[in-house]
């Protein structure tokens, strides 16, 4: 209940800070700025280059349009269907990465032996790219949908894995003495300090893991898949709807942004001790 | 020992006898003698202040009566008990010796109540409901109300200070163990901090097993104190402060203070000046 107080108004400050700061006005001018070089370069100075861009007012036309020429605007259907399913698929791998990451990089920290036995493998897999593992996706996995959501799951899986690894070594030794000096087991400390000690870098590991689940999430989709919005954007531009493109393209950051911007407010609901000690060292 | 007052106030139990303790620490091969014969015995109740300059091996000494790292040999007993020696490797840390620590170890993602509540809570003796009570009062007592909720993060250093102590006496232990607890504040926290825990203390009479560097800190608190040589440490020359308890701020500036002050100060500096030309770090 206080809790979700002070995210509220923690929430509310920041909003109300942001707005009186010269941000949202720079942040105008920085839109602005680009796509007035859109419309400019395209559609007025005509450069080179730029002939077959989708001119600005072409894209967004199409984009709002009650009967879009190529199919795909706010007003059809399929457009949400695109979203929907490339959300469900985030929100699998996404879910199945913190699930098994997050416990697999406490373990991994905490322990020296597991550590031994696992991190050289780890080590030697995490470098390569999602886009290597496409042909063995398919080979392993049937059907059109497992395969996009394990190679979405695999980088992100990564990330967290090592992030929570690094959270439990960043954790200073004095805090899990003082528990033992207090009478905490082994297991109470993992519970009370290594857990909570390593939740800032658990939440790193998280927003770089949605970041690349997007990412991901797009190559998969290139290669296999029947909707998405990384079909989307592939199919576009095999037909030469190019307009289509950058429909997709702006979607897919939008709702990057906005599930990153989830997984923060996440992150400061569980660390209310973080969010305080930021506010009162003031931002 | 002359000068602890032998009235019914102070505990039977909680006395340590550190007997001719050696401690060499052994990276790669580069044997480094910490600690070498040491041999201290502190009566139940005292409050002990070991001086001596920095690198001298004085948080090891701590260290291993804590149950943090072994012993190369001798003994440590607590109450004719065995806490280390040979055959027993290594102290188990336990509730009966807690320690605060240099840079202070309260859990920051806990509040202070819950901090204060940690020990009982991992000890499952008590229900939550009377350690909760208890830690209120605990906290009341101490001149803490108010800062329940806080997280640590959030109140002054010195409140930290209070708070830490606080939650090492909700376990009730035999013996407190301060690492230079206030080394990092300012003159002016610090009388407060002391008279603070002498507060504490007369309400509480545990052993304190004190570290510091600060010879006046070491007087004003202190029944006794050793004095360490450089290192390898071990007693240089033992002063007993014969000024009688309860002690306030006047006792700076009386005429007995000044003198134990210069029995003291010419050893404390010899032994600095050559830790200083050895190029001490501490450890
Ligand atoms: N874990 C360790 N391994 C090796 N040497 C250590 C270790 N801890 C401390 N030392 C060395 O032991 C000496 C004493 O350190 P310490 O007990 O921390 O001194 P003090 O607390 O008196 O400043 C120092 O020379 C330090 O470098
Ligand atoms: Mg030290």
């Amino acid at each position: 209940m206080s809790q979700s107080n002070t995210t509220m108004n923690l929430t509310m400050y920041r909003i109300s800070s942001w707005l009186k700061s010269p941000k949202p006005y720079l942040m105008f001018i920085g839109f602005g700025f680009v796509l007035s070089f859109w419309y400019f370069s395209v559609e007025v100075w005509k450069l080179p280059r730029f002939q077959d861009m989708p001119a600005l007012t072409e894209v967004i036309e199409e984009w709002f349009s009650k009967d879009p020429y190529y199919g795909l605007s706010v007003y059809t259907p399929e457009y949400y269907k695109h979203i929907g399913i490339s959300l469900r698929r985030i929100a699998y791998a996404f879910c199945l990465a913190t699930a098994l990451g997050v416990p697999l990089g406490l373990f991994l920290g905490w322990s020296q032996k597991l550590r031994e036995f696992i991190f050289p493998l780890f080590e030697l897999l995490r470098p390569i790219p999602v886009l290597a593992w496409v042909p063995l996706a398919i080979i392993m996995f049937s059907g059109s949908e497992t395969p996009v959501i394990f190679l979405t799951f695999l980088a992100s899986f990564f990330a967290t894995t090592l992030n929570t690894m690094l959270g439990v070594e960043s954790i200073d030794e004095e805090y899990s003495r003082a528990a033992y000096c207090l009478g905490a087991s082994r297991w109470q400390t993992f519970v009370h300090v290594v857990v909570p000690g390593a939740m800032p870098y658990i939440f790193t590991g998280l927003q770089i893991s949605i970041g690349v689940a997007w990412f991901s999430l797009v190559a998969g989709e290139m290669v296999s898949g029947q909707y998405g919005l990384g079909y989307i954007i592939n199919t576009a531009y095999i037909m030469v709807q190019y307009s289509q493109i950058i429909i997709g393209m702006i979607t897919l950051g939008l709702f990057g942004y906005i599930t990153s911007a989830l997984v923060r407010v996440a992150g400061d609901y569980m660390m209310q001790w973080r969010v305080r000690e930021l506010a009162l060292g003031g931002d | 020992m002359s000068t602890l007052e032998k009235d019914d106030s102070m505990p039977t139990t909680g006395a340590i006898r550190i007997e001719d303790v050696v401690k060499v620490y052994d990276p790669d091969g580069a044997a480094v003698m910490a600690v070498d014969h040491c041999s201290i015995d502190i009566p139940a109740g005292e409050i002990c202040m070991i001086v001596g300059p920095s690198g001298c091996g004085k948080t090891t000494l701590l260290n291993t009566i804590a149950g943090f790292h072994g012993l190369t040999s001798g003994h440590i007993y607590l109450d004719d008990e065995i806490l280390c020696g040979p055959g027993k490797e290594k102290a188990e840390p336990g509730s009966d010796r807690i320690v605060v620590f240099q840079n202070g170890a309260l859990f920051p993602w806990k509040t202070n109540l819950e901090n204060i509540a940690f020990g009982p809570m991992m000890e499952g003796k008590l229900s939550k409901a009377e350690i909760y009570d208890k830690a209120r009062k605990m906290m009341a007592d101490a001149g803490l109300e108010g800062t329940e909720d806080s997280f640590p993060g959030e109140v002054s250093s010195g409140l930290r200070r209070r708070v830490e102590i606080v939650r090492a006496l909700m376990n009730e232990p035999k013996v407190l163990l301060f690492d230079e607890p206030y080394r990092a504040l300012d003159s002016l926290t610090k009388s407060v901090m002391h008279e603070a825990l002498l507060d504490i203390y007369y309400k509480n009479k545990v052993t304190i097993f004190f570290i510091t560097h600060d010879l006046e800190e070491a007087i004003f608190l202190g029944h006794r104190l050793i004095i360490m040589s450089s290192r390898p440490c071990k007693p240089k020359k033992i002063v007993e402060v014969d000024i009688p308890h309860p002690r306030d701020y006047s006792v700076l500036t009386s005429p007995r203070f000044r003198e134990i002050m210069n029995e003291a100060k010419g050893v404390v500096n010899e032994e600095a000046r050559k830790a200083f030309e050895a190029g001490e770090k501490e450890g």
